[in-house]
């Protein structure tokens, strides 16, 4: 092995950029990782011998499983409404000039900082049965009886969706603009029409973000909670709303604590998959800036 | 210019992305003039024109107080979010050390859990340390949140300035902390205000964790509202709805001109 | 070529203390080894370059030199000082980069001021040698503007300003022409030896052009694999290369490959083949090879004389035969590709006269050139 003599000032200045990253982690380890991991211990003392039963009364109980079943329903169903709005939309935002594009992102970044509740709540307004699309359709004779368009899952998804598109599209509209129009010059090229090289060329291609998107958007809703609370029915509740119910009502700890511990395990179990095939900062990172 | 993928029929397309402006925008231009009716009741159209749902919002103590703790709040968690997130990602982007990327992803971490899991777990925690229910326990919650924002805005500045510049001023006699605030900080500046922005708006329009470290005492707007929006529903949550939504667009337009005026690299 | 005359060089007389030695200088970066022991000398006033391919170690001790990096082994003297492990904001040397580094923060003459700014020197004193160094470098009225509205020239001559207006040991240029075209270039290289000239600076300048090497240099390091292959001016480099690398690199030379044979009288031969030339004794001497080593005669292009194939070939001179192959028009030259019988290909310039014939594709010809023209090399390829 080669002995490198260190140099005292590179040494040094390793050492001194690693005590800046200190305070942030600290924090984060006390105030952060500390809640979660001792809810998570919470879940298996809590009653004091409690070990897995609050684990094994979970699965237990039909209305659980329900809402379990309704979770990743709701999630699955929110990710393919914001594919198929999302994805002409980003493909939008790469074909029309520059100062458009700006304004399509806007439209996006708008909402997308938005407050949810004040967005879940416009959502709970217009929805009602006396809000702005059924007051609109009565007025205009469409219809006698207003629709049930609140708290049924059709709502919440159409709420949940207007929240997570932006996490859609972003991702997406990252990847698309950085495809080369050179291949599709190329593609015509070589005999290609307009619809084939957009399907055998510029698809494939976009599939990258289409993937950091869909997993963005199918992870994140697995965790709502809000939404689903103002414009869900009873039959639609997810995990979240039972384990808000189980501290609030219950004042069930241990309960609330392995449902939560399920949860993120589900959560962290979908992120492992998927960071096989993308890379996960990017995912994130492409939601946090700008 | 993509003209040879699919000239699309252009219409068709226009349609689509106005549809989809549209349904994004919806919520927001439904809310804006409901929260100026005469009416007491929430309906579209609005009847009248009125702000006495706005004066609701100052004179009654609820929403008032409401407004001031969550100011408190939001400017309290910019201000430690980002000296703490600056100073980390000048070590995640600067240093060396092994188990750096460990530190990004923990950094990433409160991006990925479900906020209701976080919640409960900061409730548990900080109740036992006696510090739920009040402007602490709320300060220190929503910073762990914010940190991500500002550890990755903060980077990337980092990250896509040129290194040579650094170099350049310690050649020049500038000991590292003079070469820290003549050079790097003022280069950041940017990314360090959008991640500040950014953490202000987080705090303000949080809600989850907000249910449950505040107690009727100490509210913050956003949980005031969501008390609200389950029984009553009188427009001033229209006008305090209108109030959220105008503060963050500001504080976003600032952030695009701030970008402008970036002296880039 | 045709460069103007250059300024008189300025170096101190050997005798005087030298503004930078290197020893032994070593850099390791875990397996790989980047410099690996390096001697250097420059004497104040010297303009020294190191020259060499990408990955040859010559940035690396330029870093090493500026502070950047801190040496695995070795020792750093400027001015007689021992700066090896001394932090880069305390050495007195200036450094021109070579995407320039300008503060985009800051105007022009802010950036020359800032190192001024770091020492202290009082507020009029920086604006008189802000002034005078802008003026050093002919941007006088371009002091406001910011370096995103200054060309790619300016800004490097802004950079040189802000190297030099706190007077510095020694001067340390990386690569600084590498990002301009070639015209500016040419006027840069030019600039830079006029205002090192009349500073009376040191300067080491790193490049991987030899003939921006050869036109600003007194002295020439060639580095290859982390050392020092040969140190001299462009003429010793030129003339009297020490290795078959330091022959490939600068200048164009022919390389006839063979066998050493060393006689009593101190010269030898080159042996391939049928082939047998000439080695003088000085060339000799100066190879040091042994009998039976694996050589290579190097003899530059425009040395050798093109004669008919069955012309004689007059005494002090070696010989080769081979045939045309192309034939290029150079302005004031006439350029040669030729194959030998062996295949090997060679290459021969000869300046445009009336008197001389011009040959064309297929003549068979020999190629003729002075014994002493011949330098001999090792062939690590033997």
């Amino acid at each position: 092995m080669k002995i490198e003599r260190p140099g005292r000032l590179r040494g040094l200045a390793r050492d001194r950029w690693a005590v800046l990253v200190l305070p942030a982690l600290v924090f984060l380890v006390v105030f952060f990782l500390a809640p979660l991991v001792t809810m998570s211990i919470r879940s298996i003392t809590d009653p004091p011998d409690a070990g897995l039963s609050n684990y094994t009364e979970f699965f237990g109980q039909d209305a659980n499983l329900r809402a379990l079943r309704n979770t990743f329903w709701i999630a699955f169903l929110s990710t393919l409404t914001c594919l198929l709005v999302g994805y002409p939309y980003a493909y939008l935002m790469t074909i029309v000039p520059g100062r458009v594009a700006g304004l399509l992102l806007i439209g996006v970044l708008l909402p997308f900082w938005s407050s949810l509740l004040v967005r879940t709540f416009a959502w709970q307004v217009i929805l009602r049965d006396t809000g702005v699309i059924n007051t609109f359709l009565l007025d205009l004779g469409l219809i006698s009886e207003p629709l049930t368009l609140i708290r049924t899952t059709g709502g919440v998804i159409i709420g949940m969706s207007h929240i997570l598109l932006p996490f859609m599209v972003l991702p997406m509209y990252a990847v698309m603009r950085r495809i080369d129009p050179e291949f599709g010059r190329a593609a015509a090229n070589l005999g290609a029409t307009p619809s084939s090289a957009f399907l055998r060329v510029f698809v494939p291609l976009s599939l990258p973000g289409v993937l950091a998107g869909c997993l963005l958007v199918f992870v994140l809703a697995l965790g709502f909670y809000i939404t689903p609370a103002l414009l869900g029915g009873l039959r639609d509740q997810m995990i979240s709303q039972l384990i808000v119910d189980e501290i609030q009502q219950a004042l069930d700890w241990g309960s609330a604590s392995a449902m939560a511990v399920l949860l993120m395990a589900v959560t962290f179990a979908f992120l492992f998959v998927a960071s096989r095939f993308v890379h996960l900062r990017d995912v994130f990172g492409s939601a946090v800036e700008e | 210019m993509t003209e040879s993928w699919r000239q699309p029929r252009r219409l068709l397309m226009a349609a689509l992305g106005a549809l989809t402006v549209f349904y994004l925008l919806a919520p927001t231009l439904v809310i804006i003039p409901m929260s100026f009716t005469e009416a007491s009741i929430m309906s579209f159209p609005p009847e009248g024109f009125s702000l006495q749902w706005y004066e609701r919002m100052f004179t009654d103590r609820q929403w008032s107080s409401g407004m001031v703790n969550s100011l408190e709040v939001a400017v309290l968690t910019a201000i430690l979010a980002t000296v703490l997130g600056t100073l980390a990602a000048l070590g995640l982007t600067r240093g060396r050390f092994p188990g750096r990327n460990i530190v990004n992803a923990i950094a990433l971490t409160p991006l990925i859990v479900p906020v209701v899991i976080i919640a409960i777990g900061m409730f548990s925690l900080f109740v036992q340390w006696r510090i739920s229910g009040s402007l602490l326990g709320l300060v220190l919650a929503h910073t762990a949140l914010a940190l991500p924002f500002v550890i990755v805005n903060v980077g990337t500045s980092l990250r896509t300035m040129d290194r040579n510049l650094e170099l350049a001023a310690a050649n020049l006699g500038a000991d590292p902390r003079r070469s820290f605030m003549r050079i790097t900080l003022p280069i950041i500046l940017p990314g360090v205000l959008a991640g500040a922005i950014f953490s202000f708006i987080t705090s303000w329009d949080e809600v989850v964790v907000a249910i449950f470290l505040t107690t009727a005492r100490f509210r913050t707007l956003p949980v005031e509202m969501w008390e609200q929006v389950r029984q009553v529903v009188d427009p001033t949550v229209a006008a305090v709805s209108t109030t959220l939504l105008v503060v963050t667009t500001v504080l976003l337009l600032l952030l695009l001109v701030v970008r402008r005026q970036a002296p880039a690299r | 070529m045709t460069a103007p005359a250059s300024p008189p060089a300025v170096a101190a007389p050997p005798g005087e203390r030298p503004a930078l030695v290197v020893r032994g200088l070593r850099k390791s970066f875990g397996d790989a080894t980047a410099v690996d022991g390096v001697d250097l000398e420059v004497r104040r006033g010297e303009f020294v370059t190191l020259l060499g391919p990408s990955g040859s170690g010559k940035t690396t001790t330029l870093r090493m030199v500026a502070g950047f990096m801190a040496p695995s082994g070795g020792s750093i003297e400027i001015d007689g000082s021992d700066m090896t492990r001394v932090p880069p904001y305390r050495r007195d040397v200036g450094m021109v980069f070579q995407n320039y580094a300008l503060f985009p923060h800051m105007t022009a003459a802010q950036n020359i001021a800032f190192p001024l700014q770091m020492r202290r020197t009082a507020r009029p004193e920086i604006t008189r040698r802000v002034a005078d160094a802008l003026a050093l470098v002919k941007l006088e009225k371009f002091g406001d503007r910011y370096p995103r509205q200054l060309s790619g020239g300016q800004q490097q001559r802004i950079a040189l300003a802000r190297a030099v207006v706190f007077e510095p040991q020694l001067l340390l240029m990386d690569e600084p022409l590498g990002a301009l075209d070639r015209k500016l270039r040419e006027a840069l290289q030019l600039e830079i030896l006029h205002v090192s000239r009349q500073l009376r600076a040191t300067v080491l300048y790193v490049t991987h052009d030899q003939e921006e090497a050869l036109v600003m240099s007194d002295r020439i390091a060639i580095f290859s694999a982390g050392r020092i292959e040969q140190l001299g001016s462009g003429e010793d480099l030129y003339d009297r290369p020490v290795s078959l690398f330091v022959a490939d690199f600068i200048g164009e030379s022919n390389i006839l490959r063979g066998r050493y044979e060393g006689d009593d009288s101190g010269a030898g031969w080159v042996a391939r083949g049928a082939w047998r030339w000439r080695v003088g004794p000085a060339a000799a001497q100066r190879s040091a090879l042994a009998t039976g080593a694996a050589a290579a005669l190097v003899v530059r292009p425009e040395r050798i004389r093109i004669v008919a194939g069955d012309a004689g070939v007059p005494g002090g001179a070696n010989a080769v035969e081979a045939t045309v192959a192309d034939a290029l028009y150079l302005g004031s030259d006439r350029k040669y590709g030729l194959t030998l019988s062996d295949g090997q290909r060679a290459a021969v310039r000869e300046q445009r006269d009336e008197g001389r014939r011009q040959w064309e594709i297929g003549d068979a010809v020999r190629l003729i050139w002075s014994i002493d023209d011949g330098v001999l090399v090792a062939d690590p390829a033997g």
